[in-house]
């Protein structure tokens, strides 16, 4: 029986879809459920972010709790920059506890790019340690060896960066990832369809399916201040170019476009298994870009 | 060896304000080399407070200079016996180890920190120095190509890079190198990449309670010769 309904689609449905949701900036989630809503029914899961970019807001626990509130499927997105493996696992606990079976085990941003810079990093454990570690809660026991009062069982995935620029050891990483027990991949942000096919012929050989990350971008100079500033994101100089080319006001409508045409190649083209929708602090828009891609007969 | 960063002046300044008269306190090994707390630096800081207090109202201190060839080492510290009953305080410019050595033997004397330990490191050129070691206590150079991802990589992990590496360099600062990249390129000239395919489980802390202390075996009875 599959752990979740995620993992049902994910071995049954021809082609995935997922977006995410960052948190809120303090208490008010009102937001967060008014995107939850927009998007539940649109797509296959809905990530929590886990503190993006190293900046502290609410709780990705917490947000999946309001995704499933609102009869939403989440991704619980855990990284390792917070919690030592005492917490991770208890965490990991209390996730499956409450229905959130979905995860996504990530290292996590480098303290130095958030808001808490002098905050202490604690990277305990590392992505790979983390699915070890996700795994072994399922067989029962805990990391250090003792044995559990009922076991977790979580459909788990794993992040890899197509378009890195020295690919070898990301493949690698990835690799241990796959060995390690990851299911699923959401990639770091694709522009160059190029380089997914050629990760793709890699990672074929592999049983997991790679959902391939879109950003959507609001201007070109978000674009910029992206590739300068937030870890993992190339954004190359074509698609600058062509937010650019944006009539003042309209750079989301843009970068929507833009998002839509990689989506749908990904889909007509079958290139991977499905596609991930970082919005990026602009979920509202979402809905066009499914839209404007138009996914329904590759999906169906 | 031992780098260390001397204390800003004001910093000193205010340190040292309840006490008159003080001693600065040079360090003749690690703190001499990395030019934070040798026979010059104590020098200089000795001149650079004598000017701060003739400027202006900051109290008037006796200052005396001296330089240990080691603070850290208790046989050393019998040398400092003479010269500190008539002081108040002490203003230590060794690493932290050598003003808590001093704290320790000379229990009715303040001994006040004159310089920020940094880290374990070594020269990259003259007055640029590279950490290197973490004293995690449980070295795995070996299976790393001799470069240290707990020290190097900013989130000191096992298993691989990140995604945040560009340009060889880390996401945490676009000047320092991704110890992973490094790792990796110096494996693949070792034809030793094998070593980076293998899964290393989480870092074993326990290795590393704090304080730590180190027996040998010639401090054993009968350790001596093994």
């Amino acid at each position: 029986m599959a752990k979740s309904l995620f993992e049902e689609k994910l071995y049954s449905r021809e082609f995935l879809v997922t977006t995410e949701i960052g948190p809120a900036k303090g208490a008010d989630v009102s937001e967060m459920i008014h995107h939850v809503d927009l998007l539940k029914d649109k797509v296959d899961a809905i990530n929590i972010t886990d503190h993006q970019s190293s900046v502290m807001r609410f709780p990705s626990i917490g947000g999946c709790l309001l995704v499933k509130e609102r009869g939403g499927e989440p991704i619980l997105q855990v990284t390792c920059r917070d919690r030592n493996r005492l917490a991770l696992q208890a965490d990991l606990l209390f996730a499956h506890s409450r229905g959130i079976h979905n995860v996504l085990c990530l290292t996590g941003d480098s303290i130095d790019v958030g808001d808490h810079k002098e905050a202490k990093p604690v990277f305990d454990l590392d992505s790979v340690q983390l699915l070890k570690m996700a795994r072994t809660l399922e067989s029962g026991t805990d990391f250090a060896g003792n044995q559990l009062k009922g076991a977790p069982q979580f459909c788990l995935g794993a992040s890899v960066h197509p378009e890195a620029d020295f690919i070898e050891p990301q493949l690698l990483k990835f690799d241990k990832k796959v060995a390690a027990g990851a299911q699923f991949f959401q990639t770091q942000g694709i522009f160059d369809l190029s380089s997914l096919r050629r990760f793709m012929q890699y990672a074929s050989q592999f049983n997991v399916k790679i959902l391939a990350g879109i950003i959507v971008m609001a201007s070109a100079r978000m674009a910029k201040y992206m590739n300068e500033n937030v870890p993992g994101i190339t954004v190359p100089q074509a698609v600058i170019d062509e937010l650019a080319t944006a009539e003042k006001g309209k750079g989301l409508q843009k970068g929507v476009e833009i998002a839509a045409k990689i989506m749908r190649t990904i889909g007509e083209e079958k290139l991977c298994h499905g596609v991930h929708i970082m919005a990026v602090g602009n979920e509202r828009v979402v809905p066009d870009i499914l839209e404007a891609a138009d996914l329904v007969s590759v999906r169906a | 060896m031992i780098v260390a960063e001397q204390k800003k002046l004001d910093e000193i300044i205010r340190m040292i304000a309840p006490y008159e008269r003080v001693l600065i306190l040079g360090c003749g090994t690690c703190m001499t080399v990395c030019g934070a707390g040798g026979e010059h630096e104590v020098s200089y800081l000795h001149n650079a407070l004598r000017v701060a207090q003739a400027k202006g109202g900051n109290g008037t201190h006796t200052i005396s200079e001296y330089t240990l060839k080691r603070q850290c080492d208790p046989e050393f510290l019998d040398m400092l016996a003479g010269r500190i009953n008539d002081v108040d305080a002490v203003l230590s410019l060794a690493c932290g180890i050598g003003v808590q050595a001093i704290s320790e033997r000379f229990r009715q004397l303040p001994v006040l920190p004159g310089v920020n330990t940094s880290f374990m490191g070594m020269t990259k050129e003259w007055g640029i120095w590279d950490e290197r070691c973490a004293a995690c206590g449980d070295c795995r150079l070996a299976e790393t190509g001799g470069i240290c991802p707990i020290t190097r990589c900013t989130k000191g992990i096992l298993n691989g890079p990140c995604a945040g590496t560009k340009n060889g360099k880390c996401e945490a600062s676009k000047e320092m190198d991704c110890a992973w990249v490094l790792i990796y390129q110096r494996l693949e000239n070792l034809r030793q990449l094998d070593s980076m395919r293998r899964y290393y489980p989480p870092r074993n802390f326990r290795v590393i309670p704090r304080p730590r202390r180190i027996v040998t075996k010639a401090a054993v009875a009968g350790g001596n010769n093994g």
